[in-house]
């Protein structure tokens, strides 16, 4: 699998080689014997979920983090990278997602900072700026006005200075991470062809991207990594969509095939009013406009991959961020919900994916952890008795079985596990309607994983609204009545539960190239009439299924 | 003044560049786009000539060599401070310490030369003092991650207090020292009675300490990293620029510029010096470089403009002075509603800025 690719002149020596390169964080793997090699004149793809581990190799690369075991070499040398500039000086240019660039200042001077040429009397800008103008020219912008300020560009013409400007150093390796997350289809066409002048001009080029279609369309080779581990180097032509995902949620081909739904047919009448209703909604940049319904006692499950727009959709559901289109109707009525404190007034909680930082007070007590969000929905002026916190906190505590059983431990002092149980229990101590899980098991032991998906099962039974995202298709398919799937910002389709619904069917949905293959895709699996697309959202023809029986 | 025109030098097109092959009405637009960053120091520019002119009308003797150059004059400690301050500003920093460091630097300096040390070298080592509180302040906020507004909180207190140990008195430096010469007048231009245009060693300093920092700030690399860090101290480490050695060469420079001003402002008291010395003069400094149009979240500003709100702060005074029936008082009242003008100014600018 390592055959040089079309593109590769053959023989040619990698430019950058890691070799079996170990970060270790506090408790954390971040990186375990991980080798990685870099041909000059390719554009490689490095791909991974959550955690895989692609932004540390990126870290160790550009110097940001040392490196505990291993070693990095440039150009056949050995390098100890200490930061940006020595990654520069190796010749490694890095563009980030944000731009990290000075909108005040010229656009020229934006190229050249830090290169600037100096004439008798210091730097002289006329040939500084001419300078700027040429290497601006080189990535066919010469139309620019070297002198303009930068924030009169656009974000996307700014993403190609930020690119400009790696290049004034004759880089030997650009590496672009996530470099179209907020860019449009035509922009990201620009920025490819700036991309692939590079690649034939020798440049090796690092892409990094969540939109699985633009690595398909720009890169030579695949680099996947998963928990910190290399999984594999492909070429491009050797890897299919398919068995990229699988490669990068951790499950063979085969053993996706294998793994059928547990889940029985779904018979829910959905011709009532809908406990939550989306209604074309939508936030630039985050996620097209998108239609949602959720029912009491249903779980709705998010599939998708890592920015894919899962978590994007759930904070608008929430009020986490402002929708900028569509509407929500909750129960039937029109909600406006632009903030957290709307979103509980509406009975809709939202536990967010990353706990450590946007759910847990590391430093609070379970007890108070637990009594936030009631707090915050009643507000400061009416605390919740001392008996009544005593209580509530005492049945939460018992019935997610939270170990140690001390309500007054700082609940950073609690296993990961052990957080999720106590974070469920706040928004449940709200008594929402609608309760949005996003990845609610990650990062988590086994036992506590279970548990937490048999409360999802017994609070759907029990009438709640459940929206449960994952990165483990396996536990969407096995919760949800119905999965709505999201890929690229978009949703894709929305596919109702049924014994012939697998992991592996979403994955294919997932990684069909195009909608059309997308649509077909669910149409195969909807042979049996229990499957829909986002086009046609009468489900109500499930009436000749089998048993409710939700396996959890 | 009549250097505006240099403010900057990025908004000045060349002719030979391809737009002047475009029509006047793309011309004027790019050269409008390109020249945004320095409409509040044009601003201030026109505030300070309204002002002048309606000094001039309503009291007369303004536009008077004598009057000019008693104003400069008494602006060029002011001056010194302001630079040093706009510098820290641009970097989206703040120095505190300011004030307090030209009284210690001065009551220290004074004694020094007292003891019968070198005069010049006296005022070596005030200028060397300030540096120093500097250099603690840089590695204060560049090392150990201290916030500037609590790190040159902090050398103001030290600096303050240092000097209140040294004397709470009036300490007056030996008759032959430098400060003497410092202060002598230098006629350049010999008008009718006291219509004379004068000078001192001390604004010559001044405007020297300027003109570097023009320079600095517009033609060197470390100058252009102050704005990097200005804009955004992470960006400007992922630029790959030396963000740690700049930010503490920032402070430094501007408590060298602190210590400078002490050996100017000492001169111009005739060698005395007092612990009580520059009191509050950090504001005015903050005050002067905003009026200047020098953003506080930094990236944007000029030394020049800075120069500009110095003056405007001085007119100001003149103004008071000459009018006689405005309680000074009010100066800190006004000069309070100029800075919020200012500074609202400025915001609607910076809103427009956004969404273009």
């Amino acid at each position: 699998m390592t055959k040089s690719s079309p593109s590769v002149a053959a023989g040619s020596h990698p430019i950058v080689e890691v070799k079996d390169v170990s970060i270790t964080f506090p408790g954390v793997k971040a990186l375990d014997r991980v080798s990685f090699r870099l041909l000059p004149g390719e554009v490689h793809a490095l791909m991974g979920e959550n955690g895989a581990g692609k932004s540390t190799l990126i870290k160790a690369l550009t110097g940001v983090y040392e490196i505990d075991s291993g070693s990095i070499l440039i150009d056949g040398r050995e390098r100890h990278l200490t930061g940006t500039a020595s990654a520069q000086e190796a010749g490694i240019s890095t563009v980030y997602q944000e731009i990290n660039l000075c909108p005040n200042l010229s656009v020229g001077e934006n190229v050249m900072l830090g290169h600037e040429v100096r004439g008798w009397a210091g730097i002289d800008w006329r040939r500084t700026h001419a300078e700027a103008r040429t290497v601006l020219a080189r990535m066919e912008l010469g139309h620019l006005d070297p002198r303009a300020p930068l924030s009169s560009l656009s974000i996307a013409m700014q993403q190609l200075v930020a690119i400009s400007r790696a290049m004034v150093t004759d880089s030997k390796v650009l590496i672009l991470d996530e470099p179209t997350s907020s860019l449009d289809a035509n922009e990201v066409e620009v920025l490819f062809g700036v991309v692939r002048r590079l690649r034939d001009q020798g440049v090796a080029i690092l892409f990094i991207s969540h939109f699985l279609d633009q690595v398909y369309a720009i890169a030579d080779r695949i680099t996947v990594l998963r928990n910190g581990q290399l999984v594999g180097e492909f070429l491009v032509q050797d890897l299919d969509r398919t068995q990229l995902i699988s490669k990068m949620i951790g499950k063979d081909f085969e053993s996706l095939k294998a793994l059928g739904s547990t889940r029985q047919k779904d018979m829910r009448d959905r011709s009532t009013t809908p406990l939550l209703a989306a209604a074309g909604l939508g936030r630039k940049g985050a996620i097209d406009p998108t239609d949602v319904e959720v029912h009491a006692g249903e779980v709705v499950g998010f599939a998708g991959l890592l920015g894919s727009g899962r978590t994007e959709l759930a904070r608008l559901l929430a009020g986490a961020d402002k929708a900028d289109s569509g509407a929500i109707t909750v129960k039937g009525e029109k909600a406006g919900i632009g903030s957290p404190v709307a979103g509980l007034a509406h009975g809709i909680a939202y536990s967010t994916e990353n706990r450590r930082d946007d759910g847990i007070v590391a430093d609070l007590s379970v007890r108070e952890n637990i009594m936030l969000a009631l707090q915050a929905r009643r507000g400061w002026m009416r605390r919740v008795p001392a008996k009544e916190v005593d209580k509530l906190v005492q049945t939460y505590m018992q019935r997610f079985g939270v170990r140690p059983n001390d309500p007054d431990r700082p609940i950073g002092l609690l296993s990961g596990g052990n957080q999720q149980k106590v974070l469920l229990g706040r928004w449940l101590a709200t008594g929402p309607d609608l309760l949005l899980l996003d990845e609610p098991t990650r990062g988590i032991d086994v036992g506590a994983k279970a548990d937490i998906q048999e409360t999802v099962a017994e609070l759907a039974e029990g009438g709640m609204g459940v929206v449960f995202i994952s990165s483990e298709l396996e536990e969407v398919v096995r919760l949800s009545e119905r999965i709505v799937i999201l890929k690229d910002h978009r949703k894709i389709g929305e596919v109702v539960n049924g014994p012939e619904v697998s992991a592996q069917s979403v994955v294919s949905i997932i990684a069909a190239e195009s909608e059309e293959l997308a649509e077909q895709a669910a149409q195969e699996l909807a042979s049996s009439d229990s499957t829909t697309t986002d086009t046609t959202t009468t489900d109500t023809t499930n009436a000749d299924s089998a048993s409710d029986g939700r396996d959890s | 003044m009549t250097a505006s025109p240099t403010v900057t030098d990025a908004p000045t097109p060349t002719p030979k560049e391809p737009e002047a092959q475009e029509s006047r009405g793309a011309g004027l637009a790019r050269l409008w786009q390109r020249g945004q960053g320095f409409l509040p120091t044009l601003i201030a520019l026109a505030l300070l000539l309204g002002m002048l002119i309606y000094a001039q009308v309503a009291y007369g003797r303004v536009f008077h060599a004598g009057t000019m150059s008693d104003l400069l004059v008494g602006a060029a400690p002011m001056l010194i401070l302001a630079v040093g301050m706009t510098i820290v500003i641009i970097s989206a920093g703040i120095d505190l310490s300011v004030g307090a460091v030209v009284a210690f630097s001065s009551v220290a300096g004074v004694m020094i030369m007292g003891t019968g040390v070198n005069g010049w070298l006296g005022l070596l080592i005030m200028v060397a003092l300030g540096a120093l509180f500097g250099l603690v302040a840089g590695v204060m906020v560049q090392t150990f991650n201290v916030q500037p507004f609590i790190a040159t909180l902090a050398m103001m207190f030290l600096a303050r207090g240092l000097a209140s140990m040294l004397t709470t008195d009036v300490v007056r430096a030996p008759e032959d020292s430098p400060f003497g010469w410092l202060a002598t007048k230098w006629k350049l231009y010999d008008g009718p009675k006291v219509n004379d245009f004068t000078v001192t060693p001390g604004l010559v300093i001044a405007v020297l300490v300027v003109v570097g920092a023009v320079f600095f700030m517009h033609r060197t690399r470390m100058g252009r990293t102050v704005y990097g860090i200005g804009e955004s101290a992470a960006s400007a480490q992922l630029m790959g620029l030396p963000v740690a050695r700049t930010r503490i060469w920032i402070y430094i420079m501007s408590g060298a510029c602190s210590g400078l001003a002490a050996v100017v402002y000492t001169a111009s008291v005739q060698g005395s010096a007092r612990n009580v010395t520059g009191l509050g003069w950090e504001l005015d400094a903050i005050a002067a470089v905003v009026i200047g149009g020098t953003l506080l979240t930094g990236g944007a500003g000029y030394v020049l403009g800075s120069v500009i709100g110095v003056m405007v702060l001085q007119v100001m005074r003149l103004i008071i002075t000459k009018d006689g029936t405005i309680d000074p008082q009010y100066l800190t009242i006004i000069t309070g509603a100029v800075l919020l003008v200012f500074v609202l100014v400025q915001r609607v600018l910076a809103r427009k800025g956004r969404e273009r």
